[in-house]
């Protein structure tokens, strides 16, 4: 069994009205924020024969599905679990 | 440690657990001790109050169902009905805004589709602190967008409600969601688990730890412990509802079903307690074939976990496979987890051995009444206020600018905005009138809903308070052209165990169990929140009165907005000097005393019978209820509604900011074309009902002066723009700010 | 004009399309569901309907758009059939990439539901053949993510081929940020793809269509799709249907 962590981003240039509102939170608390950036993290488990199996169906499940090319970017890390 | 010290910690009193064990002839086990515990909670069991609420008028020819059901019913022709219920959700929503708020929409929208109803509107009453405290701010952000994201995803229309804030609702908000559905005459459905040997179906989500002893929590009052005892909150899930309901209604099609009802709080318990009571039937079911989302769930946990989106459902035997097939169309689960018995005992097994063996009807009817006495409160000994000492404010128009930014009378537009009002597409008045009117497509008819209450009138004067809620109800749907055909409440209070509470409770409905029968309004279903306080506060006492109605011809419908310049203003009603418990000394003198504003039963009823014969035959351009703020707020919101000023002049004895801001009651404020005024006088005089020309409508400028008769006056000038501004942006300059 | 409405779990709209075309402009119409596959053939017109297919979970629109229902609406599209998305209809066209760019959550993040004046950018569709181009109208939106994104060459490009359907506008006609309710790029509130067949918009024109509701504005488009496949539109006829 394989278990991937997932990040999906607006990418770079993309407003992202959430990290606008956050970062202005944290202003307003004191911790004067350079820049916020929010998005989603996933996590998959997965039957796969290998890691390397493992990352390409990942990789293909993000393109296909997961995140949206037009404005998102996504990275991802797959470790093996044991069961 | 002993059974009953056991059974004091989940809630239950000495008395309670004797009868517990003489009605099982042996002394409970863990499960039977929990199940107990939650059913016999006043929460599930109204037992601190069900004495009272007989008091109420529950029948009329058009009632299809009162009281005790999972929500009211009553005829409107056309072989259809209007399906009603509000629920409170105040507790989950005081510690978890979000989830609290959405959890109650999703609950009080499956109490109508378990009645094979069509869910067609929701409304939401609120109340909170004042917006200037950090975390009211939280909390009353939180519970909007919890209302708009389960609302909106489920595609019913929000189409009215309130938002009240004051100080009182601090620590302990009040949320009370309303759905209203409609359904045909013949296809109307009951919660009863009838038929030995039928089936007991379990649809929807699978079951998890969440929610264990909601209903419980619901049952005390709120502290700091509260807080740290979040795991009761549940999640909701909309888009899960939303497969429920599509797979409900097409199953409710069906002949061969027999009864269906919402799993919300004590979950599972309370389902098959009362199907089988309601039936006079028992049940037999398995914990180990109830799907979960979690591993080694204890009988105990899957009994009362009050895990959301889920449904009981008993069909006939030998169609399991058909609700499978439905369910499964909408990729839902249903699956057997048991049967109806003819002994009247909810059996709970473990894969086939007993874990738990309760009469029926034990749990669901025969919690105990407790019976309370009242007593009259300190305070209301002691509220007499002298008027006469308050000095009137040199000027009036910054007193009308201000009232109209207080944001318990200003637009809450910021609110219902972020509700989907108009999906359905029947919403024929949206919200911000006095009333939502949608009209009932495939017929004439429309509908108006509304929800009402003033808790601090209910504070000052608890029976005066609970006539005023149904009065002011009736003449919010009146306004519209819809005459009132039943009320749903939800009555919020303190702790019962607080005989002064408990006071302010028994005169609440006295009050309004007097209305609604002077009126003709029975009450068709409810709820009661008790335990509404902290240690810091009590709410006011907060009996919110949500009401139906009914225009036979839809397209006849009024509005409150003032429609054409050159149109005269008239006042349905008379003036009194009351100026007691107004928002105007609230918000003016800082003052919330004296004695609230008295409704005139018979006088209200020739009212309402004008109002609603002047706007059938056509006569009213537009008509709006005279309420908080008063006469001269009535009057400013008719003008921002229809963008059009107003010009008049009052000649009158009683002191000028009691006629522009007393809110006495039993008035309407309408518009007409002038050529309408002998016929509208004419209807007015067989009512018994006075009507003064205020004013007319003019263009931009808003302008009222008044007049005694030793030579006095007052005026008020103002330009449209600054009072639309005033009133409009107000809240959300408060939320956002 | 027969119209296919598809129902994909979750939406909320799918009736209120079916009324305005069966009950409002008195043309058959007909449910599919989203697990079965039709033949392009049976309908004139296709409608996704609004609301929030699986809950819009994930993105909306990002999982409606791998149902079986949506084979059948590609397939269509190619063949110049009209297809009509509104709302989380949009959403679902933009994700299954039949109209260019994205949809992101509303500037302000609160969910919008108002009426809204839009300015009509062309009358040379299907869709808006019956409206004058610069015309001004009003519906309502009722939405959380209708803040329309694409890259600026996509924006020119939509531009300069005539494809903005509608503007978001002040009641003048004046294209304003002031007038544009979730900061969508360029005030778009509704595009059409090249071959001109497809039409994605945000606000609802469902929602008004009949007098009773007190504004009538929309129904013009849905006469408008009538008055193009009963060949009496100015347009004439447009792709390869």
């Amino acid at each position: 069994m394989f278990k991937a962590k997932i990040n999906v981003q607006f990418k770079e240039g993309v407003l992202d009205p959430q990290g606008a509102a956050i970062k202005g939170a944290l202003n307003h608390l004191g911790f004067e924020a350079e820049d916020v950036r929010v998005g989603k993290m996933i996590e998959v488990k997965l039957k796969a024969a290998s890691l390397e199996d493992a990352r390409t169906k990942v990789r293909t499940m993000c393109e296909k599905l997961l995140a949206n090319p037009v404005l998102e970017d996504y990275s991802f890390e797959v470790a093996e679990e044991s069961l | 440690m002993g059974r009953l010290e056991e059974a004091k910690k989940l809630g239950l009193t000495e008395e309670e657990y004797n009868l517990i064990v003489r009605t099982l002839g042996r002394e409970p086990n863990d499960v039977e001790l929990g199940m107990y515990s939650v059913m016999w909670s006043e929460h599930c069991s109204y037992k601190n109050s069900r004495p009272l609420l007989k008091k109420f008028p529950t029948k009329a020819p058009h009632v299809l169902q009162g009281p005790g059901e999972n929500a009211g019913i009553v005829d409107i022709g056309d072989d259809l009905a209007v399906v009603l219920k509000i629920e409170s959700h105040n507790h989950p929503s005081a510690v978890e805004p979000y989830q609290g708020a959405a959890t109650g929409v999703g609950g009080i929208i499956r109490d109508i589709f378990a009645m094979g109803a069509r869910p067609i509107a929701l409304l939401d009453s609120l109340r909170f602190g004042e917006l200037d405290d950090p975390r009211v701010k939280y909390l009353f952000g939180g519970v909007v967008s919890g209302i708009a994201d389960y609302g909106n995803c489920m595609g019913i229309p929000t189409v009215g409600g309130e938002a009240y804030f004051n100080d009182v609702y601090k620590d302990n908000p009040l949320v009370n969601a309303m759905c209203v559905g409609i359904i045909r005459r013949d296809e109307i459905i009951r919660g009863k688990a009838q038929g030995v040997g039928n089936s007991v179906m379990l649809v929807g989500a699978a079951t998890g730890r969440d929610g264990i002893h909601g209903a419980s929590f619901a049952s005390e009052e709120l502290s700091e412990e509260s807080e740290s005892r979040r795991p009761s909150v549940q999640v909701g899930d909309p888009f899960m509802e939303k497969l429920l309901l599509e797979a409900c209604l097409e199953l409710l099609k069906e002949k061969w079903v027999v009864g269906i009802q919402d799993l919300g709080a004590a979950g599972l318990t309370s389902a098959c307690a009362e199907t089988a009571a309601r039936a006079g039937s028992g049940i037999e079911l398995d914990v180990a074939l109830v799907p979960r989302r979690e591993t080694e769930m204890t009988p105990y946990e899957v009994m009362l976990s009050e895990s959301q989106e889920r449904m009981l459902i008993i069909v006939e035997k030998g169609h399991e496979e058909d609700v499978k097939r439905i369910f499964e169309k909408w990729d839902l689960f249903a699956v057997k987890i048991g049967e109806v018995t003819g002994d009247g005992m909810l059996r709970v097994l473990e894969n086939g051995k007993t874990v738990a063996e309760i009469p029926a009807k034990s749990l669901a009817e025969g919690a105990p009444v407790i019976k309370r006495k009242g007593r009259k409160p300190a305070y209301l000994e002691r509220q007499d206020l002298d008027c006469s000492k308050i000095r009137m404010p040199e000027n009036l128009g910054d007193v009308l600018l201000k009232l109209l930014g207080s944001p318990n009378i200003a637009s809450k537009a910021w609110i219902y905005q972020q509700y989907d009002h108009t999906v359905r597409t029947d919403t024929v008045v949206r919200p911000g009138s006095d009333a939502a009117v949608l009209r009932v497509k495939g017929t004439k008819k429309g509908i108006a809903l509304t929800t009402d209450c003033n808790g601090l009138y209910c504070y000052l004067d608890p029976y005066e308070g609970g006539k005023q809620a149904v009065a002011e109800a009736a003449r919010n749907l009146a306004v519209t052209g819809a005459k009132p055909l039943a009320i749903t409440d939800c009555l919020n209070f303190g702790s019962p165990e607080d005989p002064e509470v408990y006071y302010q409770f028994e005169k609440c409905i006295d009050g309004i169990a007097e209305a609604a029968r002077f009126l003709e309004i029975p009450v068709v279903s409810g709820n009661v929140s008790f335990y509404n306080e902290s240690s810091e506060r009590k709410i006011f006492p907060t009996p919110v009165i949500g009401m139906v109605g009914l225009l036979e011809d839809v397209s006849k419908h009024c509005t409150l907005a003032f429609k054409k310049p050159g149109d005269l203003v008239v006042l349905l009603g008379v003036n009194t000097e009351e100026l007691g418990a107004s928002e105007y000394l609230r918000v003016i003198f800082g003052i919330e005393g004296g004695r609230p504003p008295r409704v005139d039963l018979d006088r209200e009823k020739r009212l309402l019978i004008l109002c609603l014969k002047a706007i059938r035959q056509g006569l009213l351009n537009s008509a709006h209820d005279v309420s908080e703020g008063g006469l001269a707020v009535a009057i400013a919101e008719s003008c921002i509604a229809g963008n059009l000023g107003f010009k008049g002049k009052i000649r009158s004895d009683i002191r000028p900011d009691a006629l522009l801001f007393g809110e006495c009651q039993s008035r309407i404020v309408a518009s007409l074309s002038e050529d309408k005024l002998p016929a509208l006088m004419e209807v007015a005089r067989e009512a018994g009902v006075e009507v003064t020309v205020l004013g007319r409508v003019v263009l931009e400028h808003f302008l009222i002066e008044v007049k005694d008769s030793r030579g006095g006056s007052k005026r008020i000038e103002l330009s449209l723009g600054e009072m639309a501004e005033a009133w409009s942006k107000s809240l959300e300059r408060k939320v956002e700010g | 004009m027969k119209s296919a409405i598809i129902v994909f779990p979750g939406s909320n709209c799918d009736g209120d399309c079916f009324h305005v075309l069966s009950e409002v402009l008195g043309q058959p119409a007909e449910y599919v569901f989203h697990k079965e596959k039709f033949s392009a053939g049976d309908f004139d017109l296709i409608v996704l309907p609004g609301g929030f297919s699986y809950g819009d979970y994930l993105r909306a629109g990002a999982i409606a758009r791998f149902s079986p229902a949506m084979e059948s609406v590609l397939k269509a599209a190619e063949r110049g059939k009209l297809i009509l998305g509104i709302c989380n209809g949009f959403q679902i066209l933009l994700e299954a990439g039949l109209l260019p760019g994205a949809m992101m959550k509303n500037r302000d993040l609160k969910f919008h539901c108002h009426d809204v004046y839009l300015k009509v950018g062309t009358a040379d569709s299907p869709f808006t053949n019956l409206y004058l181009p610069g015309e001004v109208v009003k519906m309502p939106v009722a939405h959380g993510q209708g803040n329309y994104y694409a890259d600026e060459d996509t924006i020119e490009r939509l531009k300069s081929e005539n494809r903005i359907a509608f503007y978001y506008s002040d009641e003048k006609g004046r294209v304003t940020e002031k007038a544009n309710p979730n900061g969508s790029a360029a005030n778009i509130a509704g595009i059409l793809n090249e071959g001109r067949n497809v039409l994605g918009m945000m606000p609802h024109p469902e929602r008004c269509a009949e007098e009773i509701l007190g504004n009538a504005d929309g129904k013009k488009l849905f006469k408008s799709i009538l008055e193009y496949l009963e060949g009496r539109s100015k347009i004439g006829k447009i792709g390869r249907s």
